[in-house]
């Protein structure tokens, strides 16, 4: 439960520990969140996330989640609902794509960024609905519905995810839970080292300080730097020259 | 859900949602905990807990005003329905000669509540808690079976004070305390800083049944004025004339309470205050002076307020200066800042009331870092040996909860023995992880 000041106490990550979800996660640890559920696939990547959390002095708790299992989405985000409410949940499946056009990694990419990250949400939405709070938090980019030669598969499944998301907003209206679509510009991480950053770029811990303003004002879309949301007024091409 | 309520205390934070049914007979309301749902029940009353504990996301709650049947008094004890108010509670026995054992600070609270947060009141040095003057409670079970509970079952511990969560309580035995008349005499003092305030205090416990004193947070020396008072003995006959609420304020300005004004008015009643006197005043004007204005949370605005209510043990007055200098020095204005001396607790697991200094703040929710600073100040009072107040929570750790209440184990051991499937549910028994 979420106390006086709005401040959550429990989160569910959805699809592993990036660096956005990370950074996000260690702030709200900081404040009151003191269970963490990491729902990802068992990697040493999520226990080393898993170490960090708890040295924080989180309450960590590990579900094998796999974006791909889509039959099994409802029984493992089931099972963390079933031990205790959740105040937010991030939903953070993502894989860039390839430039090349091999139609199975295409599909892979729209699997885990829009078709598992839209079951999952369906999930959560739906446990959510039940306990009549929570704030489902879904990762979207500043490319969807602007796509450029390079990323236009990982583009078009945001599109779809964001979308979605935003019926979902809609259709959960007075139910208490709150949707929040996040759409960050160019984020500086460790997959991203090596490329020169385009204008209003910007860091993981820039994107987690942006989530929890918008948790806090019950914010629907997110756009990371903020400025963004006023450049989308300008057209298509002009955009994607400026954000690269 | 049929009857969808947003439910709040009375600090109006954290609203949730709720189906919100009135039982008016016991076999409803066994009937109502027998089918739960899936997020549970938790019984509520006048809503006067100030945090979540009557509230339940998702689930059931059950208001109990419905079942507010008041029996006969004889020797000394009445037997009452859970949902019976204070106030009503007041009327119909004042003019017998009888009062509650212990009254708080509002009348605007049922029995259930009563025995269900162990309130206490301006006696509590003399008298204890509400719990220690019931001598049987009736609490309806997850299975829908009453068991009438007295001091030898620990169940009955684990009930006094335990928020809600080990049943329903449908039924009390309450032993009243005889009075004379309906007026009290009032002895005031007027103390120029905190220590002063203190040893007054000590002293006027010694002399008084009812004390407390009233602090001026913003003052730098902490002054206040200390109260000691007594049942009249002689003079006037017995009668209870208050209304529920006098005076309901329509549209308020957000932000009339702030730190100036309450600056302001905190040195005016502190300047106005006669430096002693001895006054006989009209039970209802002593113990409720803020019943008078009916919903007067509502100054706070819509954010609400937060209350912040702990008390540290005898011997660590040192850290109760401290954190009244730390308060003063952090600029977060408290309205009603009440310090009180309690006696021995009543044995409730969950049961707030320890022997030592009590301090009651409330903040106004929007007070630019007040979230901090009751973090520091929790970590303050836990260090000492102290506890806050859970009728008045909305916001504590939950990891310094065990620390506070040594009773928490036996206590969350027992409340799933009794309750396996945690029927019994509540907004704060979650926040708080009970």
């Amino acid at each position: 439960m979420k106390n006086a000041f709005g401040e959550p106490q429990s989160l569910l990550l959805v699809g592993g520990a990036s660096e956005i979800a990370m950074a996000t996660a260690m702030r709200l640890v900081r404040r009151r969140v003191h269970r963490v559920i990491l729902a990802g696939r068992p990697s040493p990547a999520r226990d080393a996330a898993a170490v960090r959390l708890a040295e924080a002095g989180a309450t960590v708790e590990t579900a094998d989640f796999d974006a791909f299992r889509v039959e099994e989405h409802a029984k493992v985000i089931g099972d963390v609902f079933a031990t205790g409410d959740v105040d937010v949940a991030l939903v953070a499946c993502g894989l860039l794509g390839d430039t090349d056009l091999d139609p199975l990694k295409a599909a892979d990419v729209a699997m885990v960024n829009y078709v598992g990250a839209m079951t999952a949400a369906i999930v959560c939405a739906e446990a959510m609905r039940r306990q009549t709070h929570g704030a489902l938090v879904v990762f979207s980019s500043v490319s969807a519905g602007r796509p450029s030669p390079r990323d236009f598969l990982y583009a078009s499944a945001k599109s779809g995810l964001d979308t979605f998301a935003r019926g979902l907003a809609g259709a959960l209206r007075g139910s208490g839970v709150h949707v929040m679509v996040v759409r960050p510009g160019f984020v500086r991480t460790k997959l991203t080292r090596g490329v020169t950053p385009p204008a209003f770029a910007t860091s993981p811990e820039t994107v987690a300080g942006a989530i929890l303003d918008g948790l806090r004002a019950k914010t629907q879309v997110v756009w990371v730097p903020g400025i963004l949301g006023q450049l989308m007024r300008l057209p298509g091409s002009l955009i994607r020259r400026i954000t690269g | 859900m049929a009857n969808k309520t947003i439910l709040t205390g009375w600090g109006r934070t954290s609203p949730s949602v709720a189906e919100l049914l009135r039982p008016e007979a016991e076999a409803e309301l066994a009937s109502l905990v027998l089918a739960p749902g899936g997020r549970g029940v938790i019984a509520r009353g006048l809503g006067r807990s100030y945090g979540d504990p009557a509230q339940n996301a998702g689930g059931m709650v059950l208001d109990m005003t419905a079942l507010a049947a008041i029996g006969p008094v004889r020797d000394g004890y009445v037997t009452v329905e859970a949902g019976v108010s204070l106030h009503r509670l007041m009327r119909e026995l004042v003019p017998e000669g009888w009062v509650p054992p212990v009254i708080p600070a509002t009348r605007q609270v049922t029995v259930g509540g009563a025995i269900a947060a162990d309130i206490h009141g301006r006696n509590h040095h003399a008298d204890g808690s509400f719990g220690r003057h019931v001598t049987a409670l009736d609490l309806l079970g997850p299975d829908g079976v009453t068991r009438t509970l007295t001091h030898d079952d620990p169940d009955f511990w684990a009930t006094v004070g335990g928020m809600g969560l080990t049943g329903v309580i449908t039924k009390a035995t309450i032993r009243l305390l005889p009075i004379e008349t309906s007026r009290m005499i009032v002895n005031t003092w007027k103390c120029r800083d905190l220590d002063a305030v203190m040893a007054r205090l000590a002293e006027a416990d010694v002399a008084h049944r009812y004390t407390a004193a009233w602090l001026d947070c913003l003052s730098p020396q902490g002054r206040g004025v200390v109260e000691g008072a007594d049942h009249a003995r002689q003079g006037a006959a017995r009668s209870f004339r208050a209304r529920p609420f006098e005076a309901s304020p329509g549209f308020l300005p957000v932000g009339l309470l702030n730190r100036h004004t309450m600056g302001l008015v905190n040195r005016g009643l502190f300047v106005t205050a006669k430096r002693q006197s001895v006054q006989v005043r009209p039970l209802a004007s002593f113990f409720h002076p803020l019943d008078r204005v009916g919903h007067w949370n509502r100054f706070y605005g819509p954010r609400g307020l937060v209350q912040y209510q702990f008390v540290l043990p005898l011997g660590a007055e040192q850290t109760l200066v401290k954190i009244v200098e730390r308060i003063r020095r952090s600029h977060a204005a408290s309205f009603q800042t009440v310090l009180k001396r309690f006696g021995p607790g009543s044995g409730g697991w969950l049961s707030f009331p320890t022997p030592g200094w009590s301090l009651a703040l409330d903040f106004p929710t929007t007070t630019k870092g007040l979230a901090w600073l009751l973090d520091r100040l929790d970590e303050a009072v836990a260090e000492a040996g102290g506890r806050v107040y859970l009728a008045k929570d909305s916001r504590l750790r939950p990891e310094l909860l065990p620390v506070m209440y040594p009773g928490l184990a036996a206590f969350r051991e027992r409340r799933r023995e009794l309750d396996p499937r945690l029927v019994f549910q509540s907004d704060l028994a979650r926040r708080l992880s009970l």
